[in-house]
């Protein structure tokens, strides 16, 4: 099986988007792409109320992601159990769809084999979240209310890169904050396998009023519509895109 | 997907059948045993015999867990992980389907429960257990991961250190699948998390730190300097300091190395211990010597009274016979 690039948002934010376009329809249009995005809703003393909760889950679910809204304490172990789970879910994706041309034109998942085998499917599972190439965009919220969680955010990036460093298969991260100083976004940092170069990133941020989640969205797409073409120069015919999830 | 913890998320109480799909086992459910972020795990009962269930809405990572338990029973005489009965699919009345697996039931207290209600002597007897069993695992290609108090279980008698949660446990070379941050390298910057023998003995280390502070402690300052302060201020952890901290810092590359570093620095300590006593024995000598003489008499009135009844024997006798010779 061809191992291609896994990609995802992060998107990480407390509360309701207030500006342009349905976040949750962005998020489908990232699925369209190939792009899963996840979200983390952050809690300290406030909690986040029922519209904020129902559009985190909206985004990840139409952007077959997985979110989990967290105390700011938790945020270390739960990014990068999001980003963990999410790339097995689309790595189960990507076999349940090579199943069911295997098995024919009857629609077969992991589910449906037998026990014995679905072990045996599952190493092949275990072993592409191992060795795949990821992609994350790191998508943060810097609307006011952020503003004092954005340490803890910064060590919970510091440990994702940690998790998944770890592991066999090529990573890069980019990070990208809303709203930005002129745009809905602004760049913080391109692709590169370390986020430990992001430093003094969070001390130049500026807090305003507004939180624009889908025009960020929609943007960061773009990022990595630029980078694949960019690769494509470089005729890169590897890059296989996950374009289904469960 | 929204991720939650499984609290109360089957529809399953006391008495319920869970009846296997594939292998037509029948589970009667006794009660819940606890729940975690991959699943609830039931104790149930099948023909008579208790056994443990765990059942999850994600079929995956049972599927992954039981990959792991069925590893485990390759792993010759180690005895870390309970043993994998049965895997299997239960479709309820409303039509979901679930999976699930049924494992050995491991029943006794967690390993600070049982330190606290046993005493602290313990500590180091299950610390040499619980290495003893990863250097098996570790030789068979495989690094525990999880590794945290919660997960193990002292069973018995005689009291033998178990592993409940095998969900964490990774290939050797791989990226660590599941942890706790108090007991993770990278979470105290001494490490990465990839999988090898040295992650598992840092948790083991941790652990042991933990057995001396059951409620733990955050990280403030981070880094080695903080544990070796809190090592050190430690009555029970302190005379291991060299082998903890050694631990920590990935110095060890078997489980072995580290089991026998621990049982050289206990042997030390005992000759220390030992010195001490001989001479607290010859200060205590002149004291304990009226005792002893006392003794001594003690056992010279018994001999007396064994002395005063043979000689009234042969005095009767003597005198038996004078009065048969004035009959005669």
């Amino acid at each position: 099986m061809k191992t291609g690039t896994l990609k995802q948002i992060l998107l990480i934010t407390d509360g309701c988007s207030n500006q342009g376009e349905d976040p949750i329809a962005m998020a489908a249009l990232a699925k369209e792409q190939g792009i899963s995005v996840n979200v983390i809703g952050v809690m300290e003393n406030d909690v986040i109320d029922d519209q904020g909760l129902k559009e985190i889950e909206g985004i990840a679910m139409s952007g077959g992601g997985v979110s989990q809204v967290v105390y700011a304490k938790q945020l270390s172990q739960t990014v990068q159990m999001v980003t963990r789970k999410a790339m097995t879910q689309t790595l189960q994706g990507v076999v349940n769809r090579e199943l069911t041309q295997i098995l024919g034109n009857k629609q077969t998942t992991i589910e449906d084999l037998p026990p014995d085998q679905r072990g045996e499917v599952m190493e092949v599972v275990d072993e592409l979240g191992e060795t795949v190439e990821v992609e994350v965009l790191i998508l943060i919220d810097t609307s006011a209310s952020m503003k004092h969680k954005l340490p803890t955010v910064k060590e919970a990036l510091f440990d994702l890169s940690l998790s998944l460093n770890a592991r066999s298969g090529q990573n890069r991260f980019s990070l990208f904050v809303f709203p930005g100083k002129k745009n809905d976004v602004e760049k913080m940092l391109d692709w590169t396998p370390k986020l430990e170069s992001l430093t003094s990133i969070f001390s130049k941020l500026s807090t305003g009023g507004i939180t624009p989640t889908g025009p960020a969205i929609r943007e960061a797409l773009t990022y990595f519509n630029k980078k694949r073409s960019l690769r494509n120069l470089l005729s890169r015919d590897d890059d296989e895109f996950y374009e289904e999830s469960i | 997907m929204m991720m939650n913890s499984m609290k109360s998320q089957f529809n399953v109480t006391k008495g319920t059948c869970i009846d296997g799909k594939w292998h037509k086992n029948r589970y009667l459910i006794e009660k819940e045993l606890g729940y975690g972020a991959n699943g609830v795990v039931y104790l149930a009962r099948l023909k008579g015999t208790l056994v443990a269930l765990k059942m999850s809405d994600n079929g995956l990572s049972v599927t992954s867990e039981v990959n792991v338990l069925k590893s485990f029973s390759k792993v010759q005489g180690s005895t870390l992980g309970p043993s994998l009965l049965d895997v299997d699919d239960w479709k309820t009345s409303q039509g979901k389907t679930y999976s699930f697996y049924v494992m050995e039931y491991i029943h006794g207290p967690d390993l600070l429960k049982f330190i606290e209600s046993n005493g602290s002597s313990w500590t180091i007897v299950l610390i040499l257990q619980l290495l003893n069993d990863l250097d098996q695992l570790h030789r068979a290609g495989w690094v525990f991961g999880d590794l945290k108090p919660e997960n193990l279980i002292v069973t018995g008698p005689p009291p033998k250190i178990r592993c409940i949660d095998v969900g964490g446990t990774t290939m050797k070379g791989r990226a660590i699948k599941e942890f706790t941050e108090f007991y993770d390298r990278g979470y105290w910057g001494l490490g990465s998390r990839k999988a090898d023998p040295a992650y598992d003995l840092f948790a083991t280390a941790m652990i042991f730190i933990n057995c001396a502070y059951p409620s733990r402690f955050n990280k403030d300052s981070g880094g080695l300097d903080q544990l070796r302060g809190r090592v050190k201020q430690s009555k029970l952890l302190q005379p291991y300091e060299q082998v903890i901290v050694g631990a920590l810092k990935g110095r060890y590359q078997s489980a072995l190395e580290m089991k026998r570093a621990l049982l050289d620095e206990m042997s030390a300590l005992q000759t220390k211990k030992n010195t001490k006593t001989v001479t607290r024995n010859a200060k205590a000598a002149n004291q304990s010597a009226p005792i002893r003489s006392r003794s001594r008499q003690h056992k010279k009135s018994k001999g007396g009274f064994k002395e005063t009844v043979m000689l009234i024997l042969v005095i009767s006798c003597l005198y038996f016979f004078y009065i048969y010779g004035q009959l005669v």
